[in-house]
């Protein structure tokens, strides 16, 4: 899966937890939470997210992975290719 | 308010006095096509496409309910004291619907338990409705719910006005809401007491006190209302519609769910005497009837106290919006409000041969009918494990 790809399934998941922000601005490399109003639960859905449409579990200890674009694209890459 | 026969008491009041019913015909998981009352109001004009879709519905009817009401009322949340507001919302149950989703979506990952949601128990806890009226408005007085079976709605009122009377707030939302009619559960329960409504004619199904009655029609609905005291009410030059005058609430104490007729009577008699008024004072009873046998006890009830004679016009507002639960007791009493005004009566509809069991006097059968003087509307709300409210309220004179 390419890099944009990961990023456009990254983005489905959050404008459906988050429908009311606007994803057109987001910077690959800083923290998604101080970009957009995400909280804790809205994390946990985005794991729940992975999980039911990608089949990807994230364990707790992983969730850092998935701060920001970058580290959800380099973290995500090889589970999605799985 | 949000019913099924319109939202806002404008478009509620017109089609009461029209005659329109608002029950139609729904698919329910597991059951089919039943009759229902669905309301269709707009949900994120008080809250955020995140909120509701993290909350539940019957957040988001209260939500809605009380956003509507505030405006109509002329309170503007940017200047009040929001540590002075209290929300205190009638439900018949909560929690059932979201735990149904949940088992649901559960099975369809085969019972993995990893797939239950972290939303499960914010969105089922009971004070739910309430405490997202809260999130949504940015309200920080005190928030929670009144379990009151289908007299929930009256209570949530009567609970607003004893908070007002200890000055516990300056402005309380009190009434109730119900999510009833989106999932199998109160459907088929009431299918499985031979108590759910059916009719080829949906609008036809809710029929209190005709012979042909064969049950509940379940609906979805939430009403609030601006509760207030007198004092800062008038010095605000707030819209009053009508004084609070007297309540009671009893328990029956004697069966699950068959009513109690000398129960309701003593609920109905300790209002009135509550109110300090006499039963020929009562220019209107809003009737509780579901459509069900217990229409007779109530029937009865109202005989003990009003006797054969009474002056009191008598109708029924399930027979348009079918039973609303939670909020059954609050938008049945609105409904009613404007005949201060208008001094015209709406009628229970759907009477096409009337039993005889339920014949009692002036009962106010398929057209609206004017009444020289309407001072007291009394509005009875009753539930199941034997709850009775009744709830009296007075024209109010400038």
């Amino acid at each position: 899966m390419t890099r944009e790809e990961i990023i456009k399934l990254i983005f489905a998941i959050i404008a459906e937890i988050a429908p009311d922000e606007d994803l057109s601005h987001v910077a690959p490399d800083v923290p998604l939470r101080e970009q957009l109003d995400l909280d804790s639960m809205d994390f946990l859905d985005i794991v729940m997210e992975l999980r039911k449409r990608h089949g990807v579990e994230v364990p707790e200890a992983d969730y850092p992975e998935l701060v920001t674009l970058d580290k959800c694209v380099a973290y995500l890459g090889p589970k999605l290719k799985k | 308010m949000t019913s099924p026969a319109g939202n806002g008491l404008e478009k509620f009041r017109a089609n009461l006095l029209a005659g329109v019913s608002g029950i139609r015909h729904i698919q329910v998981r597991h059951l089919g096509k039943v009759c229902a009352g669905i309301c269709d109001f707009d949900e994120f004009r008080h809250q955020t496409k995140k909120a509701r879709r993290r909350g539940t519905v019957a957040g988001s009817i209260a939500t809605f309910c009380s956003g509507e009401a505030l405006a109509n009322a002329g309170i503007n949340l940017e200047e009040a004291d929001r540590s002075r507001i209290g929300v205190y919302v009638g439900i018949t149950e909560h929690g059932t619907l979201e735990t149904f989703l949940e088992v649901h979506s559960l099975r369809e990952h085969n019972d993995d338990i990893r797939f239950w949601s972290h939303h499960q128990n914010p969105r089922s806890i009971a004070n739910n409705p309430a405490g997202e009226v809260t999130l949504n408005l940015k309200i920080t007085g005190p928030h929670y719910t009144l379990g009151g079976a289908c007299a929930a709605g009256n209570l949530g009122i009567i609970h607003g006005w004893q908070m007002l009377l200890q000055d516990d707030v300056d402005v309380a939302l009190g009434g109730g809401v119900s999510e009833c009619a989106v999932e199998f559960g109160v459907f088929a329960g009431f299918r499985a007491e031979g108590a759910l409504a059916e009719h080829e004619d949906p609008t036809r199904a809710s029929r209190p006190f005709d012979l042909k009655r064969n049950g509940v029609v379940v609906s979805n609905g939430g009403c609030l209302l601006v509760l207030e005291r007198l004092e800062r009410a008038r010095a605000r030059g707030a819209r009053i519609y009508g004084e609070l005058a007297g309540y009671f609430i009893n328990s029956d104490a004697s069966d699950f769910v068959l009513p109690n007729s000398d129960r309701q009577a003593e609920c109905m008699a300790g209002a009135l005497r509550k109110a300090g008024i006499q039963p020929g004072d009562i220019d209107i009873i809003n009737t509780h009837a579901t459509g069900t046998r217990g229409d007779i006890m109530e029937c009865q009830a109202i005989r003990k106290v009003f006797g054969d004679r009474s002056g009191a016009f008598i109708n029924n507002t399930k027979s348009f919006i079918g039973h609303a639960m939670g909020a059954a007791g609050s938008l049945e009493l609105v409904g009613n409000l404007p005949s201060f005004d208008d001094r015209t009566v709406h009628p229970t509809i759907n009477v096409d041969e009337l039993d005889p069991e339920c014949a009692v006097p002036n009962l106010i059968i398929g057209k609206p009918r004017a009444k020289d003087r309407v001072e007291y509307i009394l509005n009875n709300s009753f539930g199941m494990l034997g709850l009775n409210s009744t709830l009296i309220v007075k024209r109010y004179t400038p």
